[in-house]
């Protein structure tokens, strides 16, 4: 019969409406502003620097390597490393500024860090009326804590927090491990002076 | 059904495309036309459309009364360098550029660019990579699907209803892209020699709900549209492509396979583990818009088929292939081409190493483009109405026709 196709299409239309009402699965909507959805734990928007002590400034973990600055996709991080007085490096980024407006969210910085120092944050809500400096972060707006990290991203900075303490006991075994030797050596040099005098 | 198929009228005037005797560079040249009223071609921009569609794009159509006699299709509006970009910018870099090449199917680029660069550097992508790889290339392709379908019958008139019942489906997949990825659209998921992260706890278990509650999406899909006598009226017998032409131009994917070409690079290539699993590849007989409606229908339920053999067989195990490295990483000179089956067809990237840290030449065989070109050939004869119908068919995203 001609006709009997768009009647069928209108009882499934119909079906949806009446759904659309009473089913619980098709009740999804979230009031926005007052609701939230909870953030999933791989969710990613933006880049921080992770600080590991209370020190925003001196615990930062990034050294300034600027391997992220090489590697950004749409070149959107600057950094400048920190000189003391003799313009000696002082593996501290004196400036790290990332413009959000042009970061693409790719998480290629963070994957690149071999520091563990940049990671992605799932703040979202950054609107801002002045359009260039505002969305242009600099290093104190950047910088959020461990703890915050823990808070976002819980499994995954545990993760890092375990490799790392892995990482620093195994510099501190080599440090040891050297002392020691050095240690040794000094004790044979010692032993060995007598006879060849 | 009843097809008109107009010929051409022939301008006795200058031909078609030629500047005008008054120095203005113009394509309508009077025409009269023997023993009837004189009537002339009317040419008419199409577009730019809004980029929430298909993307930013324009037919210049040439009219005779409302039949068209004369196509241009004009593109180009969302140009990015992608290829060039990526010539500068180390491998790793241009996987997120990749994400926004056909931005509804980010999984599958990535897939076919990390499957380029594998062979280039002769890496082995461990067994779980590849089932979550065959995974989320089938789950991508039901989104595309959907959307294309709802684009489809918007495109048509129905505004709003299948569109929204296909985007309501895709929120789902889109959620589990999301756990996995951290990004919905631009999910960067892939590497060379595997995947980025491990699957989430539960994610298997998520992904099971999705696909058992699929099949009662499509059959009410089924029930709402296939039957329906004016998308039938509309689309059947409209925008025939003949097997021969589809062969002739390259065409790939869903479109060919709607022509009754029987060409699946998933069964022809069997890259990846496509080989182990059991499924059919759907044809068309007639080739017009109706059948590469169903064509899509078909092979969700295809998918959905591959998509329950890989979620039961999923082994443990790594995700990385040891040997793949993130910073300096400089594949030996030498070129490749690696093709996948994407959604919307045959997608290539051809890639020259010069042992450096970027390609030295990137570049992308991107199905819609391809795809695009006989659009003209389709719509010769056919309402301007149909022209919409025609487009809406062939599935292009701008983001991948112009790059
Ligand atoms: S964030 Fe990491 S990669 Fe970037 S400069 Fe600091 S330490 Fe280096
Ligand atoms: S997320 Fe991507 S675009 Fe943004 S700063 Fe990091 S590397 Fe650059």
């Amino acid at each position: 019969m001609l006709g009997e196709g768009i009647i069928k299409g209108m009882a499934e239309t119909a079906r949806n409406f009446i759904g659309s009402y009473s089913d619980p699965e098709r009740l999804v909507t979230v009031q926005y502003p007052e609701e939230h959805i909870p953030a999933k734990q791989n969710a990613r928007n933006f880049p921080f620097l992770v600080f590991d002590v209370e020190d925003p400034v001196a615990g930062l973990r990034c050294v300034a390597c600027k391997i992220c600055e090489k590697e950004c996709p749409p070149q959107c991080i600057y950094i400048v490393m920190d000189r003391d007085d003799k313009g000696k490096p002082c593996k501290h980024p004196k400036v790290f500024d990332i413009d959000v407006s042009v970061c693409m969210s790719c998480q290629i910085c963070v994957e690149v860090c071999p520091f563990d120092a940049i990671k992605m944050d799932t703040e979202f809500e950054l609107s801002e009326t002045n359009r260039y400096g505002g969305l242009l972060l600099t290093k104190d707006r950047l910088s959020k804590s461990n703890e915050y990290y823990h808070k976002i991203h819980s499994v995954e900075a545990a993760e890092v927090d375990a490799r790392l303490a892995d990482e620093k006991a195994k510099a501190e075994e080599k440090v040891k491990a050297k002392l020691a030797a050095a240690a040794t050596a000094k004790a044979a040099a010692q032993a060995a002076k007598p006879v060849a005098g | 059904m009843k097809t008109t198929v107009v010929e051409p009228p022939v301008p006795s005037g200058a031909p078609v495309g030629l500047p005008a005797g008054d120095g203005r560079f113009s394509l309508l040249p009077k025409t009269s036309f023997d023993g009837r009223v004189e009537t002339e071609l009317l040419e008419v921009a199409m577009g730019p459309h809004h980029p929430s569609t298909h993307g930013v794009f324009r037919m210049d159509v040439v009219l005779d009364g409302e039949t068209i006699v004369k196509l241009k299709p004009v593109f180009g509006y969302l140009h990015r360098n992608h290829e060039k970009i990526a010539e500068n910018v180390s491998y790793l870099a241009s996987i997120p550029y990749t994400d926004r090449l056909d931005y509804l199917c980010s999984m599958t680029n990535n897939w076919a660019y990390a499957l380029s660069v594998e062979k280039l550097a002769g890496l082995e992508p461990p067994e779980r990579a590849e089932y979550i790889r065959v995974i989320m290339a089938e789950l991508t392709r039901l989104a595309n699907h959907v959307c294309l379908i709802g684009f489809l019958a918007q495109d048509m008139g129905a505004l709003g209803t299948p569109l929204m019942y296909g985007f309501r489906e895709r929120e789902k997949i889109l959620d589990l892209f999301e756990a996995l990825s951290g990004s919905r659209m631009m999910c960067n998921y892939m590497r060379f020699g595997g995947c980025r992260l491990d699957l989430p706890p539960g994610w298997v278990r998520e992904a099971r709900v999705v696909v058992d509650n699929f099949p009662k999406f499509l059959e009410e899909f089924d029930n709402l549209l296939s039957g329906n006598e004016i998308l039938m009226a509309r689309t059947q017998g409209v925008g025939v492509l003949t097997a021969e032409l589809a062969v002739n131009a390259g065409i790939t994917g869903p479109m060919l396979r709607a022509s009754g070409v029987n060409y699946d690079i998933r069964k022809v290539d069997r890259y990846g583990i496509y080989d182990r699993f059991e499924f059919r590849v759907p044809l068309g007989d007639h080739g017009d818009v109706y059948d590469r409606y169903m064509i899509r229908l078909l092979e969700m339920w295809e998918s959905l088929k591959i998509l329950r053999q890989a979620l039961d067989d999923i082994p443990e195990g790594p995700v990385m292939d040891p040997n793949a490295k993130i910073r300096n990483f400089k594949p030996k000179p030498g070129e490749c081409y690696e093709r996948i089956e994407g959604p919307k067809g045959e997608l290539g990237f051809y890639l020259v190493s010069d042992g450096g840290a970027n390609p030295y030449r990137y570049r992308v065989r991107p199905p819609s483009l391809v795809n695009l070109t006989v659009l003209e050939d389709m719509c010769l004869g056919h309402n301007v109405a149909d022209a919409v119908a025609i487009l809406g068919s062939v599935d292009i995203v701008l983001g991948e026709v112009d790059r």
